[in-house]
């Protein structure tokens, strides 16, 4: 800590030429944290899906239906706990930019196997008083300014009722938040028992089950036995674990991790060239300074340790602050108005963001903190006579 | 000067050789020296004779050829690099014809540096910059950067980081070089005085004889070797 005076004092020496390289690393730094969140959007779920999950659609494709007698016989199956079920609406809350998905469910299967979601008790017992009763996620009900008690009009784009009405109006007696980070609280559920009653489009049927698993080390083998349990049979059904199930949803628009190795190693590679050029430089320019240091007893790896400290302070306090925007940015929330609903900074990559400003700060100041402890007092000296 | 005659360096049969491409160049050749502390000696003679190159071995930045010095008992030139940098924040200031401040420190920081070296807390190093900037009359000046000093008061400066770790010896490269004849005078005094009244040994390399006079004892080097009388 004694020695950060002269390290602060050498960084401020040009300030410009400083700040310039602060400037590229802090929004390497933005871009790296902007990107991981976007990653993390795109691979939604991944890392909070359930181990003990199961996703069960139509073999053909999500969008095609299945039949709810599916259930009980998926129930039976040996390692199965639970069975649930849910349906895409589609539907739109004032404007079509106000995207956020509504599901029906039943209430109390949904939210056994959805354990990650917390509805306060009274708010469930309401839920089930209540046929025309939903629940929304927090991030929803905050974006919209919705309370309990509010009406909430959907208009549907798939699902009319029966007398050709679109529009949906629900009460809201519930707002569910989660302590699991990454989990999505952005849906909006409401009653599958009124959504079956008063849509005329597809009775009976719904879009995918949801399975919970007694044994996770048993859930590809029970996926397997729920496939050949419908084979051949006119809903036959594609059963995966939930990770997988995202993960695949999540290849439909491509590689997205690796684009996003692709994007940031050219940022990195770049800003490497800049700090490092940056630092070699402001070492050079003081040679006879480091000549002086060394007649004063600075020990070759105290140089090596300054100049090394210079570069991560200044890859550090950059990246900190661009990766600070990055998380407060993100705060803000989905850039897209809905289209990522699990919009965050994970933890993990706050950590790889910490390690790479600390490892841009090395790699930059090497070279430079070598040639330093290299240089003879005498050279260096007789350079500033 | 002491009277006890206590010899504090002692230069045996030193060589300085460089090598220019395939030739040898010998700037110090089978040198003897000897300083009995609280000396203030003058090393005087023509660029290119080795005066920068003596005080360079002697201050441990750089080893002879060939030969010793040998520092307060301590044979410096066989010491490693790590230890010879610790012996040089101990025992050794420099104070340099250009005075060598870093720009982007104030003058108590500047004297502050030999004592980052040492396990001293902030408080009591920041007693002893003050302690030091004191002695060379500049306590009023403690957060004054180097280009807000004159080059008399940056060398003073020069001087408190020579003396703020209490060295026993002090070599100073040509300190009033670069000033002017009343700035000069004004350094040659503060030598003088830390020569006699707090008995650091001094040596000084000139080629003004104005500041040799100020020492006790004069040296001349001529092709590598010293000779106390100055050559024709």
């Amino acid at each position: 800590m004694k020695f950060l005076p002269i390290i602060w004092a050498n960084l401020k020496r040009r300030k410009l030429r400083t700040a310039l390289t602060m400037a590229s690393v802090l929004i390497a730094f933005l871009l790296f944290g902007y990107l991981c969140a976007i990653e993390e959007a795109m691979n939604a779920g991944i890392n909070v899906a359930g181990a003990d999950r199961l996703i069960v659609r139509h073999k053909a494709s999500i969008i095609q239906m299945l039949p709810m007698s599916h259930k009980e016989r998926i129930q039976q199956i040996p390692g199965v706990q639970s069975v649930a079920h849910a349906t895409w609406f589609g539907g739109i809350y004032q404007e079509p930019g106000n995207l956020h998905a509504q599901i029906p469910v039943v209430p109390e299967e949904y939210f056994e196997i959805y354990d990650e979601f917390i509805l306060p008790e009274e708010q469930m017992k309401k839920w089930k008083e209540t046929k025309t009763g939903a629940v929304a996620g927090r991030t929803t009900a905050d974006k919209f300014g919705w309370k309990i008690g509010d009406r909430i009009p959907i208009q549907a784009t798939i699902y009319e009722k029966e007398n050709g009405e679109q529009m949906w109006e629900f009460d809201l007696v519930g707002i569910y938040d989660s302590d699991k980070e990454g989990a999505d609280t952005t849906q909006f559920f409401f009653r599958h028992d009124y959504f079956d009653e008063a849509q005329t489009f597809a009775e009976g049927m719904i879009g995918w089950y949801l399975v919970k698993v007694d044994d996770p080390d048993q859930a590809d083998a029970i996926a397997k036995t729920i496939d050949e349990q419908f084979a051949n049979s006119t809903f036959e059904t594609k059963a995966e674990t939930e990770a997988a199930f995202t993960r695949g949803f999540a290849a439909q628009i491509g590689n997205i991790t690796a684009i996003m190795i692709a994007i940031m190693s050219a940022v990195f590679f770049t800003i490497l060239l800049v700090a490092g050029n940056t630092i070699a430089q402001s070492v050079r320019e003081r040679t006879e300074e480091i000549g002086v240091l060394k007649s004063l007893g600075f020990t070759n790896p105290q140089v090596l340790a300054l100049v090394l400290g210079e570069s991560c302070f200044l890859s550090t306090l950059a990246g900190g602050i661009g990766l600070g925007i990055a998380f407060w940015l993100i705060s803000m929330g989905d850039p897209t108005g809905g289209n990522l609903p699990i919009f965050y900074l994970p933890t993990r990559d706050l950590v790889t963001g910490v390690i790479c400003m600390i490892l841009l700060g090395l790699l930059t100041g090497i070279a430079p903190a070598i040639q330093a402890t290299r240089l003879k007092i005498a050279d260096a000296l007789r350079r500033a006579a | 000067m002491s009277e006890n005659g206590e010899v504090l360096v002692k230069v045996s049969g030193a060589d300085k050789v460089y090598r220019r491409g395939s030739e040898d160049l010998h700037i110090l050749d089978k040198l003897d020296l000897n300083v009995p502390k609280g000396e203030f000696l003058a090393l005087m003679g023509p660029s290119g004779s080795g005066k920068s190159t003596l005080l360079n071995l002697l201050g441990g930045i750089d080893r002879p050829t060939n030969g010793s010095v040998e520092i307060g008992g301590d044979e410096i030139s066989m010491l490693s690099d790590r230890k010879l940098a610790w012996w040089r924040s101990r025992h050794v200031g420099f104070v340099f014809q250009m005075y060598n401040l870093l720009p982007v420190l104030t003058a108590a920081r500047n004297v502050d540096l030999p004592l980052l070296l040492t396990n001293l807390s902030s408080k009591q190093r920041r007693k002893q910059v003050e302690l030091a900037l004191d002695a060379v009359g500049l306590s009023h000046r403690l957060d004054h950067y180097p280009r807000q000093l004159s080059g008399g008061e940056q060398q003073r400066v020069g001087i408190a980081r020579a003396i703020v770790t209490d060295p026993s010896i002090l070599l100073c490269d040509e300190p009033t070089g670069d000033l002017d004849r009343h700035a000069g005078d004004e350094i040659l005094d503060l030598l003088d005085t830390l020569n006699r009244e707090q008995g650091k040994t001094i040596i000084m390399v000139t080629h003004d004889p104005h500041a040799s006079a100020r020492a006790s004892r004069t040296l001349y080097m001529d092709e590598g070797k010293l000779k106390t009388e100055k050559p024709e």
